[in-house]
């Protein structure tokens, strides 16, 4: 075969020689079309699979993982009601299960936002409801260059057109996630889309196929020539100049999608699948292969039985297809027609196209001609390589930062306005506005809070007998990730990526429990790049041993570079937290007038890496903020222990902007309750901006009743968290003073004004 | 009291809706698949929210032609109660039950957030339990709000007192600037001539529970129920 060939389909001459050893013979087009999409990077992890078991697996939760997403049990919010009754094996396994997983959906959304961020939704729905689960939340996690260009504005817009044209239609409400913007993101952005569902464990459902004889089943959408190459040309390299990928994109149905998961949840709940699986990425050359071999089985295909919507295509396009909106199912003998009839009643095709061996080997036919026939597990056991690695040269100088070089500015007003309507800080409602984020009625705390909060329903039906949705638990979720610390720090990055997410959580009332992670690097064959990606891992790992809590799915993403940059490091952490009574959860604005403002943590002088030096300085320097994992668990379960004693009025997080800009939005987030506050107790002997716009991490702002004081106090005490009261709430003025002089004198509506028009500002100038 | 909850294919709201009935108001329910042909024995059909067919096209231009829409039509017709929320609301209008059109949201955007409407008829069997001039906390989210009749057809809706809710502020003020969608007068929900058949762009069913921060929604459903039980004449 000529090197071309499998050259233009992303495998390496090394690669085509293990294949022909593998096969003991030279491979079909179909078959070596097959192991290029699974010996991807995207679809196999061959760099990232060595660092990836570093990652924790169990925590403090029950956690299941499986196939293609993972999750957690809740032991304790059973027995559940079912629409059928439980037989005898299945009340073992009574419980909830909350499934959740991040994905990536970066090169497509670069080449063709808005189709690129539909169809990452749509395929991380997938991967939720294919575990049996309902998906009830998405969240999505988007950066992008500056706004100030052209291409940033229209991938800004594009993205969160998909987002919103895929996500309302398929009628999961988009409840949270974050947007930055920085220059290392021009040229490629960044898509990451979470999906969380809820399950009886007892319906659960794997991807995997076995039971020789058991049918195996196509449904969905028809197969086109649409995505092909996606995992293997597209997700696993880097952009070139002048390179035309938008064939390379699939195109989203969301309306197909609510009918599969309404016909996927029905069919599930016969008992009669086996298991299921979504052709995402490698579409049926994926589903074939893994489900046969995380089943220990074979699988006999007929390609001529494949519903299709183009004529003449050939049995390598079949095999490659990343048409959206199809999935494999497994279905137990004889009952075929029963599973058929469910997707049909929803408009959908379901045609049987093969059946379970026990050989091993998935063998696919075109009229009965064998056009491959390859060892499934040869298929999924992509090469593991173990890649170089070296600390960049430039962080050397980069990490240094002198304080005294640093100009202390004149107007400390100015610099919170302008800091207020920075494109990362500033107000996002121009974006979850266009996003239905109350579909299914759960949305308890809507975004722009710390993190998003949903009741948790007793079934995923909605609600139970018992009445109101039969449980008084919610779940909390959030997604973080400051990547400039990430690229100043990579080890230091991911561990305070990990621990702000917990940190938003614990400011909503939630307890942490398990985390999903997107992790977006540049060309990992650049020891450089994956110096990077080996610290953050090593960071999340570090950071989840020591909250005691499990990473339960995830995804990589490598080759985020293009002729303009390599991105920052972005180790995107989705995390999920649990609240045991619905009825006390916290968000971030002061509720009334004359409240105590309690500060949690240090202030230490603290600019490296900051918004601030970056915003006002143009500097992006210095070392990340420290971390110390625990005086931020003893500020965290301080918080907890107060929320849910009921004790707290508010709490919020200083994170990008520092002290001012956590007190300016506890003061201004909520628009029709505006409540000022004076901040006059700050005894900190430090540079003025360190102290107000230094991001120290391990802070929590919290207001309280004058009664709930000195119970607050005690329970800090007692956790040993660092405990201050620096001001009261009230008036229509945010002001802050040190113990020499006022810094800070500014009315509310104009922080708001800065604060909630910039961004429309910026997208509609 | 029996309602009836009609499925088309990509409603989404169809769930929330039955949870509400069910759950919170106690009222017995059940699903109306699109295909159904019967519509016995319900007091109340009810329009979810969603996109039906997608709504790839003009919204609600497929819905109504599904096999369920001529049995709706009648049953509108003998005096049935329907409600038409959001996509059920376009689907009225496509289908002729309820006068006027639905255009874009004049920013071209979704929108979903929490608006007030002003109670502007109380005197139906959908709003009889609110005051006149009372102001709900309720949110919209849709595409295609901006609801547009030619003049006549708006002198005849207020001659007739069909409009039911407008757009306002926290206190009552109606004008362009509390206006989310571009709504002709501000209309957020109108009702026929008969008084039957009431649609709404904002979504009671999100908003009949405090955990959810209003329960302002709730009465609609209520006042159906109530209605039904007391005065009902058919």
């Amino acid at each position: 075969m000529k090197p071309g060939v499998y050259h233009s389909l992303g495998l390496n001459g090394q690669e085509y020689q293990n294949i022909c050893k593998i096969l003991k013979r030279k491979p079909t087009n179909t078959e070596l079309a097959m192991f290029s999409v699974e010996w991807s990077e995207h679809c196999g992890y061959l760099r990232s699979r060595k660092w990836l078991r570093l990652l924790p697996k169990t925590g403090k939760y029950k956690t299941l993982i499986g196939e293609d997403s993972g999750g957690i049990i809740i032991d304790d919010l059973a027995p559940l009601e079912t629409t059928k009754p439980l037989n005898n094996k299945k009340k073992s396994l009574t419980g909830l299960a909350i499934i959740f997983k991040m994905e990536s959906h970066n090169h497509p959304s670069q080449v063709e936002p808005k189709q690129g961020a539909a169809t990452g939704v749509g395929g991380i729905i997938r991967d939720i409801f294919t575990a049996g689960a309902r998906p009830i939340a998405l969240l999505d996690s988007l950066r992008f260059g500056p706004l100030s260009q052209a291409y940033n504005k229209y991938l800004f817009r594009g993205v969160v057109d998909g987002i919103q044209f895929y996500g309302n239609c398929v009628g999961v409400p988009t409840v949270g996630g974050e947007i930055y913007f920085d220059k290392s993101y021009t040229g490629n952005c960044l898509v990451n889309a979470m999906c969380i569902g809820i399950a009886n464990k007892g319906e659960l459902v794997r991807a995997r196929a076995f039971g020789k004889g058991n049918s195996i089943m196509y449904v969905g959408s028809s197969t086109g020539r649409d995505g092909i190459g996606g995992c293997s040309i597209l997700a696993s390299h880097e952009f070139k100049a002048g390179e035309e990928k938008r064939p390379t994109v699939q195109i989203g149905d969301p309306f197909t999608e609510k009918c599969l998961i309404e016909a996927t949840l029905e069919a599930i709940n016969t008992g009669y699948m086996v298991g299921i699986k979504d052709m995402g990425a490698a579409g049926l050359t994926c589903c074939t292969s893994e489900m046969a071999a995380a089943g220990n089985s074979g699988m006999d295909i007929e390609l001529q039985a494949v519903p299709r919507r183009e004529e003449n295509m050939q049995p390598w396009e079949l095999m490659m297809s990343e048409s959206q909106e199809r999935m494999l199912i497994c279905v137990k003998k004889g009952k075929e027609e029963q599973i058929k009839k469910i997707f049909l009643q929803w408009g959908l095709n379901a045609s049987v196209i093969g059946k379970v061996t026990n050989d091993g080997f998935v063998t696919i036919r075109d009229n009965d001609k064998i056009v491959a026939q390859i060892k499934a597990h040869a298929l999924t056991q992509a090469p593991i390589y173990d890649m170089p690695y070296r600390r960049p040269k430039y962080l050397r100088k980069l990490n240094k930062l002198e304080h005294s070089k640093i100009l202390k500015p004149k107007d400390y007003n100015q610099v919170l306005l302008k800091l207020l309507a920075a494109p990362s800080i500033t107000n996002k409602a121009w974006v979850y506005e266009q996003y239905d984020h109350m579909v299914q009625t759960n949305t308890v705390v809507l975004p722009g809070s710390d993190a998003a909060v949903l009741r948790l329903p007793a079934t995923k039906y909605g609600g139970s007998a018992s009445g109101g949705k039969g449980t008084n638990k919610g779940i909390a979720a959030t997604t973080d990730c400051n990547s400039r610390y990430c690229f100043l720090n990579p080890y230091k990055g991911a561990q305070i990526a990990v621990a702000e997410a917990a940190r938003n959580l614990v400011c909503s009332g939630a307890r942490p429990a398990a985390v999903t992670d997107c992790l977006n690097f540049g060309n990992p064959q650049k020891p450089e790049s994956f110096w990077q990606f080996k610290n953050c891992v090593e960071g999340i790992a570090d950071a989840c041993r020591a909250f005691n809590i499990a990473v339960v799915s995830g995804n990589v993403s490598f080759y985020n570079e293009s002729p303009q940059s390599a991105i920052n490091p972005t180790p995107t952490i989705g995390m999920i937290g649990i609240i045991n009574d619905i009825n006390k959860t916290c968000s971030q604005n002061f509720k009334q007038e004359g409240d105590i403002v309690i500060l949690l943590g240090y202030c230490r002088e603290e600019l490296g890496a900051s918004e601030y030096l970056k915003e006002i300085h143009n500097l992006i320097r210095g070392d990340t903020p420290q971390l110390d994992l625990r005086l931020e668990q003893a500020v965290q379960k301080t918080v907890l222990e107060a929320i849910e004693k009921g004790e707290v009025n508010s709490a919020h997080d200083c994170s990008e902007g520092g002290l001012a800009v956590a007190l300016a939005e506890c003061c201004i987030s909520s628009k029709c309750n505006m409540i000022g506050a004076n901040i006059n107790n700050l005894n900190y002997e430090m540079r003025a901006d360190a102290l107000l716009f230094g991001e120290s991490q391990s802070r929590i702002i919290l207001s309280c009743n004058k009664d709930s004081v000195e119970k607050i106090r005690k329970i800090a005490l007692e956790l040993k968290a660092p405990f201050c009261v620096i001001g009261k709430t009230g008036g229509k003025v945010l002001r802050i003073l040190n113990d020499i002089e006022e810094l800070i004198y500014l009315p509310l509506e104009d922080l708001y004004k800065e604060w909630s028009g910039s961004l429309k500002k910026k997208i509609e100038e | 009291m029996k309602f009836g909850i009609v499925v088309f294919p990509g409603s989404n709201c169809d769930q929330d809706c039955f949870y509400v009935i069910k759950d919170v108001l106690k009222q017995s329910v059940k699903y109306i698949w699109h295909k159904e042909t019967r519509l016995d024995g319900l007091d109340c059909v009810i329009l979810p929210g969603g996109f039906s067919y997608g709504d790839y096209l003009r919204t609600g231009a497929i819905a109504r032609f599904s096999p369920v829409m001529k049995f709706i039509t009648d049953f509108a017709r003998k005096g049935g109660a329907v409600l038409g929320i959001c996509n059920g609301f376009q689907i009225l209008l496509e289908a002729g039950l309820l006068p006027g059109v639905m255009l874009k949201n004049r920013n071209l955007h979704f929108i979903c957030r929490y608006v007030y409407i002003k109670t502007e008829n109380n005197q139906t069997r959908f709003t009889g339990l609110y005051n006149r001039g009372q102001i709900l906390k309720i949110p919209i989210a849709h595409n295609e709000g901006n609801y547009y009749i030619d003049a006549t057809g708006l002198k005849e809706l207020k001659n007739n007192n069909q409009i039911v809710f407008r757009y306002c502020s926290a206190t009552g003020e109606i004008s362009d600037q509390f206006n989310p969608n571009g709504a002709l007068d501000n209309i957020a929900g109108i009702i026929n001539k008969k008084g039957n058949v009431l649609g709404m762009m904002p979504h009671p069913e999100r908003s009949s529970e405090k955990e959810l921060g209003s329960e302002d929604g709730y009465f609609i459903f209520k006042s159906i129920i109530t209605w039904l039980k007391t005065k009902r004449k058919w």
